[in-house]
Order: structure tokens, then C-alpha cells, then sequence
């Protein structure tokens, strides 16, 4: 989601360009070696702008051909028979499960992981801090097919039971009825996606609580704050920005997330009434279950979803960063 | 509102070092004490037991006794948020809350201790609080305005402004003026002549004729050697301690004859 090829283009200030050299000799050296570099640099800059253009337009052509072909509304219709004859398909149940199922990851995760973040930065006792982040840190790093797998031995039996609770008390709100049947819902994969952003939302968080300056926490002190209102008064307004980044960077995860999801869910093309209901789906992991059995088209209709993902995580990185440029009043 | 305190046998610790070593002294009600010394003889670390900030800081243990009137801020049960209440502090940075307006930060300590009050109240109390901190005139058409966009002079006496608000019994400052120009120092040096009537004040400065200006008595305090924790060497009236010392280590220090 942070892909930025105009920087990566941008050849890097010429080292030495300017500096005086101590012998002649060497002057002329480092002019051969700075042409050298200027070279490198500049030609592998063109090489992935080309690189970037040459797979945009590629997509592109490919998703253009699939809309042509399309006897359906590619954004209303919800129905993927891409592979028919003629082929129908639209993205409104992937939308949907895609938004829906980030919504309810960010929900769960973002809360807990400011909770957790601010424990391990301004409650928890040193010793207990490091482990702790360690632990943090290296959930992060498992495969996310172990978390599919997981999420459907173990989590997908055991939500039953809440399923059932959240049904006698929220069931008369209609999004949370649930009838028997597997917990393969939107709704669990919007669990399991909050246990995967978990992390990394929590550990970027904790950077930046940690560097909250000082003496604003002991201006809150000395006031006579207690813990938590030194928190609110100093490190929360200070972390906003980077709590708003860490979110960013965890829903552009749960909006991406393939092999966990198609693991776990069982996928359908209606939208449940409950969010408790099985089936639904999401951009990746339809392009994941349905890549190996598609023909021509049917591969050219995956890559025009694929590219609605992409703009769709655009939108929420642009929309991330205005909130953060709009919120730059923190001047310490 | 403003009490004694009175210190008896204290010493603090950073983890093993010892930073200061016995000290004992009593400060009036309604004066300005001054403490001053060469750098790291424990100034800060002194000020800072007396409202329990010491604490804070990683490692900080404090043993011995501080008295507010009759009450021992060290003693078992004591609640250091509940201290800190009563003993305001002023530090060497002007540090109002970046995100809040002046008027919010005025009135930041008065929502934590006071809980609700009416609009009205709070009104009352900021208009109250930057007319005793003397900044009300420059400030009262902006109060919704960030309280970091002063100066860093206005800073310090908005800081000021936000102790008084909580009406505290004493008010610490650390080198309030170190980090401002001469009109703003003399600006903040007649307020402390102001506060005085209402609190009891203790400053730690470097500047002499500072001390010797604002304060009634003057505390020196002194490291017996490098590695060796900073005692208090003598408190006397200011008058004396800048004439007539009693210890020729003052003496020293004050002229400049010093190390
Ligand atoms: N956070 C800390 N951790 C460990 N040691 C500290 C810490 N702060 C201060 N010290 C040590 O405690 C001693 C006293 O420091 P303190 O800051 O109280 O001196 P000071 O008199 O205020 O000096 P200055 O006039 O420079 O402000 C010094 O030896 C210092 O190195
Ligand atoms: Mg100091």
C-alpha cells in the first residue's frame, strides 16, 4: 500500500559532488565514480518507472477487455460468472465483504492494540515491557496461512458459542441473528483480521506513545494527574497522528488479507441479512479461490477487482494522510 | 492557603548514586527561599521531593521526611497525585500542552482536581489565574488560541497561571527564568513578589542577583567531591547569606571564587 515509485525515481543527491578533493589524482576518480553512480542511479529509476507503466497498462488493457465482455453491472450485479457464456459478474458482494470485514477487524483490533500499546509504554514494570514487545513483534511475523488455518480448527468451531450470546441480546437488531450452522461469517473473519493487524498496529503504536516528550507528561504530573490522565492530557494528543498511521497500516492489511480469509470463510455471492450469516466474500480472497479455474476472461475479470482493491486502498491511505496533515497543530 | 514545610534527614537516589545526602531545613509560609549552587549539587533533585516527582523518574527513591504544616508527604497512605496538588511546580522549559488552547490550559489541573465546573466558574478561575500570573491583558482576546503560539516568556507565565489555578499551598520553580530574555525575567521576578502574598515559594536559580532580588532566604547547597552526593551547606536570610555568610564555601560561591 506504500508503494511510491516517484521516489524510488528520484536518483539520491551525488555524494561527494561538491566536496573539494585532497589530490588531483583522486578528483578526477570520484568524477569517474560520481558519472558512474549518476548513471546507475538515474537508469534504474527509468528501469522501474517503466517496470510500474508497462504492469499498469498491462492491467489495465487485461480489466478493460474483461468490463467489454461483461453483460452484468460490474458494480452492481451479485453474481461472479466470469466464466460463462455470456459472462456476468459484479463486485458488490466483494465490496461489501471487503469493507464490512476490515470495519469490524479495525473495531476490535485498533482499540485493543492503543489498550495493550499503552501498557507496555507507560504501565507495565521494564521487565515485563521488552518481553511483552518481543512477543508483540513476533506475531507479526507468522505466515498468515497459519492464522487461516487456525482461525478455521479452532476459531470457527469455538465462536459458536458467542455467536449464540450475541444472538439472544443483539439478536433483535437483525445484523447479529444467527441461526446454527458453521461460524464461517464475515463476522469471524472480522475476528481473525483484528488478530492479524493486532501486531502491528499495536507495536506502531508503541513507538510512538513512547516518544511523547517528557515534559509535557511531568507538566501533567505535577498537576496532580493521575496515570491515565497524564495519558489523555499528554500522550494521547501527541500520538493521535500515529495512532490515525498505525490503523491506516492495519486496515490496508485487513483490506489485502488472501489466504487467512479464504481459508476461513465459505465463500457465496449474496449478502447476509446478519453479519453472522455464512458466506459473502472479499476482493483478495476471491481472486484467490477463483484464479485456478478461470478461463481468459474469467482471469481478466479477477484483475479488474484487483484493481478496484487497489483504488480502494488508495482512497483509505489518501484519506489517512489529510486527516493527518489537517491535525499538524501538535508543535512541541 | 500557604504552609510550612519543614525537611528533615532527607536523601534521594537514582538507583545506587545517592544524589543528595541529609539535608534539613524549614521554609515559612508566605516567603521566597531561594536554593542555589553549582551545577548537579542536587537542586532539582531537592525541589523535586517536595512534590513527590522525584518518584518519577526511573529508579528515584527518597528516604527522610517532608512536612507540609503537620503532615508528612512521605508518610504511609500518602497519595504522591493528591500531593502534588497542593505543592504546584514551575519547570526550567515552559511546558503548556501543544494541543490545547491557553484558556484549556489554565484550566487543565482545575478539571482534573475541581471534576466539573459550571462554564461560569471556570471562566472566573481563568480570568483570576492570568491575572495573577500578569498575563491576562495580553491575552484575553486570544484565549481560544494555541497556548504554544506565545512567546516563550508568555509561556512561562501561562505555566504559572495553570499551578496557580489549582490554588496549591506551595509553589516550586525551577530556573522559571533560564530559558527567557532579561524583560520577561524581571516580569516573571515581580510576580513571584506578588505570589508571595498567597503561597509559599521556593525557587531554584543560578542567577545571583536573582536570588538576591526576589527571595528572603537563601538556601546553598554544595558537592563535597565529584561522585559525592550535594548536601545543603547553609540557610539563612538572603541579606545575610549575600553579606555576611557564615560558611566561607558561601562566600566563595557568591564572588565568583569558586572550584
Ligand atoms: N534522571 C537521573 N538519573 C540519574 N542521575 C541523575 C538524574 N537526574 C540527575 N541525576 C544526578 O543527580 C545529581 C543532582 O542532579 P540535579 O539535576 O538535581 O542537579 P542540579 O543542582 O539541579 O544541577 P543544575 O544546576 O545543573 O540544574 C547529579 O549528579 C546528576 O548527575
Ligand atoms: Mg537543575
Amino acid at each position: 500500500m506504500d508503494i511510491t515509485p516517484a521516489t524510488a525515481a528520484t536518483p539520491p543527491p551525488l555524494p561527494g559532488g561538491s566536496q573539494p578533493a585532497p589530490a588531483e589524482q583522486s578528483k578526477a576518480a570520484a568524477r569517474a565514480g560520481d558519472r558512474i553512480f549518476l548513471a546507475l542511479s538515474r537508469g534504474s529509476g527509468i528501469l522501474l518507472l517503466v517496470i510500474m507503466a508497462a504492469i499498469a497498462v498491462f492491467l489495465t488493457v487485461r480489466a478493460a477487455s474483461a468490463l467489454s465482455h461483461n453483460e452484468g453491472n460490474f458494480f452492481t450485479t451479485f453474481e461472479w460468472n466470469a466464466n460463462a457464456n455470456p459472462p456476468v459478474f459484479g463486485i458488490a458482494v466483494l465490496a461489501f465483504g471487503t469493507i464490512v470485514s476490515s470495519l469490524i477487524a479495525m473495531l476490535i483490533a485498533v482499540p485493543v492494540a492503543i489498550g495493550i500499546a499503552l501498557f507496555i509504554s507507560h504501565y507495565a514494570p521494564r521487565k515485563l515491557a521488552a518481553p511483552l514487545s518481543y512477543v508483540i513483534d513476533l506475531l507479526a511475523a507468522v505466515p498468515s496461512i497459519v492464522y487461516g488455518l487456525w482461525g478455521a480448527l479452532f476459531l470457527v468451531p469455538h465462536l459458536t458459542g458467542l455467536y449464540g450470546w450475541l444472538n439472544d441480546y443483539l439478536g433483535w437488531t437483525g445484523i447479529f441473528a444467527y441461526h446454527d450452522g458453521a461460524a464461517r461469517s464475515l463476522f469471524t473473519i472480522g475476528i481473525l483480521l483484528a488478530i492479524m493487524i493486532l501486531p502491528i498496529v499495536t507495536s506502531v503504536s508503541r513507538e510512538v506513545f513512547l516518544q511523547a516528550p517528557k515534559m509535557h507528561e511531568e507538566a501533567a504530573l505535577a498537576l496532580g494527574a493521575t496515570r491515565w490522565e497524564v495519558i489523555r492530557m499528554s500522550v494521547l494528543p501527541f500520538g493521535r497522528s500515529g495512532i490515525i498511521s498505525a490503523s491506516m497500516l492495519g486496515l490496508g492489511r485487513a483490506l489485502g488479507e488472501t489466504m487467512a480469509v479464504a481459508t476461513v470463510l465459505s465463500p457465496s455471492f449474496e449478502i447476509g441479512k446478519s453479519l453472522l450469516d455464512p458466506g459473502g466474500g472479499t476482493f483478495a480472497q476471491n481472486i484467490a479461490s477463483s484464479f485456478k479455474e478461470s478461463g481468459e476472461i474469467g482471469k481478466d475479470a479477477l484483475i479488474a477487482s484487483g484493481l478496484v482493491l487497489f483504488v480502494l486502498t488508495l482512497l483509505v491511505n489518501g484519506a489517512a494522510r489529510m486527516i493527518i496533515a489537517r491535525r499538524k497543530e501538535y508543535t512541541a | 492557603m500557604a504552609k510550612r514545610i519543614d525537611v528533615s534527614g532527607l536523601s534521594a537516589f537514582y538507583g545506587a548514586h545517592k544524589a543528595i545526602d541529609d539535608i534539613s531545613m524549614t521554609v515559612e509560609p508566605r516567603s521566597v527561599t531561594a536554593f542555589i549552587g553549582p551545577s548537579g549539587c542536587g537542586k532539582s533533585t531537592f525541589l523535586r521531593t517536595l512534590n513527590r516527582m522525584h518518584e518519577v523518574t526511573p529508579g528515584g527513591r527518597v528516604e527522610g521526611k517532608v512536612l507540609l504544616d503537620d503532615e508528612n508527604l512521605y508518610g504511609p497512605g500518602v497519595d504522591p497525585v493528591s500531593v502534588r496538588r497542593t505543592v504546584g511546580m514551575v519547570f526550567q522549559r515552559p511546558n503548556p500542552f501543544p494541543t490545547m488552547s491557553i484558556y484549556e490550559n489554565v484550566v487543565a489541573g482545575v478539571r482534573l482536581n475541581g471534576g466539573r465546573l459550571r462554564k461560569a466558574e471556570l471562566d472566573a478561575v481563568v480570568e483570576k489565574s492570568l491575572k495573577g500570573a500578569n498575563l491576562w491583558k495580553e491575552v484575553k482576546d486570544r484565549l481560544n488560541k494555541p497556548g504554544a503560539g506565545l512567546s516563550g516568556g508568555q509561556q512561562q507565565r501561562l505555566c504559572i497561571a495553570r499551578a496557580i489555578a489549582v490554588e496549591p499551598q506551595v509553589l516550586l520553580m525551577d530556573e522559571p527564568c533560564s530559558a527567557l530574555d532579561p524583560i520577561s525575567t524581571l516580569a516573571i521576578e515581580d510576580l513571584i513578589g506578588e505570589l508571595k502574598e498567597r503561597f509559599t515559594i521556593v525557587i531554584v536559580t543560578h542567577n545571583m542577583q536573582q536570588a538576591a532580588r526576589v527571595s528572603d532566604r537563601t538556601a546553598f547547597f554544595n558537592l563535597a567531591g565529584v561522585g559525592q552526593p550535594g548536601k545543603l551547606v547553609e540557610i539563612d536570610d538572603t541579606e545575610r547569606i549575600f553579606s555576611n555568610p557564615s560558611v566561607q564555601a558561601t562566600e566563595d560561591y557568591i564572588s565568583g571564587r569558586f572550584g
